[in-house]
């Protein structure tokens, strides 16, 4: 059956209207969940609120379930689900470019998204410096080319590199995801935090 | 909303995502669209030389028209209905009160500068690469989680002032 749009189930002049309301619904719950504030983001990194990670892998669990499922029940074929790419060094060397903005910045693209449109300023400047880094980094490129083009490993699955099942790794991830769980509930108990 | 819960539905949204559309969320591919059709409409030229640009413009495409942008439209007017209804529609600069908001705008700045950069050359931000990948079960996107998180972790310290002072 799914998914819908690739399949022609639903036609393609409909998918940006799909997009929009999805987009409707994330930023919705982005908010709701207190993303669109740079300090309840950061306290993962200190402890002090964890909500972040909280939802972030919740979100992640329950999505990794639904397409599994989606997928046993015939309701989804994954083949045309798409998979991003791993260009190995590019993947690393950026999250950790993105992950030193994260913890100086206070917001991720999304969240500073979200933030904005309540009328947070400091949301709104971090965009502004969303678009020079992204401007640099197009204007920049062929110093970058090799290094953005270089290991290229395709769409690659984690249980096919562990050769294991799709459903075994995500009982792992499960499974580190409580203990996470756990140990985020204890440390918002340990680190006092006041009311913002 | 209680973390959970909230997890569950942002979890929901994305199944909705990849049952309808065949595709997952995101946030910085918006950004980049905007610039190229910002280049585009300033120097053409320069957009169709350029190795980077030039991938994304020509003919019978619009960089505007793309599932991001109309997905991060939807992130601005869900956000605001969002904020609307819970009473949080503010102008301010949140920042920690140790600190002075010129501070805080400084660092959201450069914060912005290097995320925008890692996100093009990662693939993709936390959205887009990391919480999208990590459903599909792909290498790219524990590898960002991984690497986004870690550093952001390993990076506290050196900011703490920024965040709990002292």
């Amino acid at each position: 059956m799914g998914p819908l749009v690739p399949q022609e189930i639903i036609a393609l002049n409909w998918d940006l209207f799909i997009a929009f309301a999805i987009g409707i619904g994330f930023g919705f719950v982005l908010e709701q969940a207190g993303f669109s504030s740079s300090r309840k983001l950061a306290g993962i990194f200190y402890g002090y609120d964890t909500v972040v990670l909280k939802v972030f892998f919740t979100a992640a669990i329950t999505a990794m379930l639904g397409l599994l499922y989606f997928s046993l029940f015939g309701w989804i074929d994954l083949s045309l689900v798409y998979v991003n790419p791993t260009y190995l060094w590019s993947t690393i060397i950026g999250g950790v470019i993105m992950g030193a903005g994260f913890i100086i910045g206070g917001f991720c693209p999304g969240t500073s998204f979200c933030a904005a449109a309540i009328g947070k300023l400091d949301a709104m400047v971090f965009i502004a410096g969303l678009f020079i880094g992204i401007f640099i980094f197009a204007e920049g490129y062929p110093l970058w080319q090799d290094l953005h083009m270089a290991k290229a490993l395709g769409g690659l699955k984690v249980p096919a590199v562990l050769g294991i099942s799709g459903g075994v790794f995500s009982l792992l991830v499960i499974l580190v995801a409580i203990a996470m769980f756990f140990m985020a509930e204890w440390a918002e108990r340990r680190f006092p935090r006041e009311e913002y | 909303m209680n973390p959970y819960v909230a997890g569950v539905l942002l979890g929901t949204v994305l199944l909705l995502a990849f049952f309808f559309s065949g595709r997952g969320l995101g946030a910085s591919g918006a950004v980049k669209s905007a610039i190229v059709a910002g280049v585009e409409t300033v120097a053409p030229e320069h957009t169709s030389n350029s190795v980077y640009y030039s991938k994304y413009v020509g003919e019978g495409k619009s960089p505007l028209k793309t599932w991001l942008v109309f997905e991060m439209l939807g992130v601005l007017i869900g956000g605001f209905l969002s904020g609307a209804l819970s009473g949080r529609l503010k102008m301010k600069i949140e920042h920690f009160p140790g600190i002075s908001a010129n501070r805080r705008l400084i660092f959201a700045a450069a914060g912005g500068i290097l995320f925008g950069f890692g996100s093009q050359l990662g693939r993709g931000c936390t959205s887009g690469s990391a919480l999208t990948g990590m459903a599909v079960l792909s290498v790219a996107g524990f590898i960002s989680m991984m690497a986004i998180f870690g550093t952001a972790f390993a990076l506290a310290y050196f900011v703490r002032r920024n965040w709990i002072g002292v």
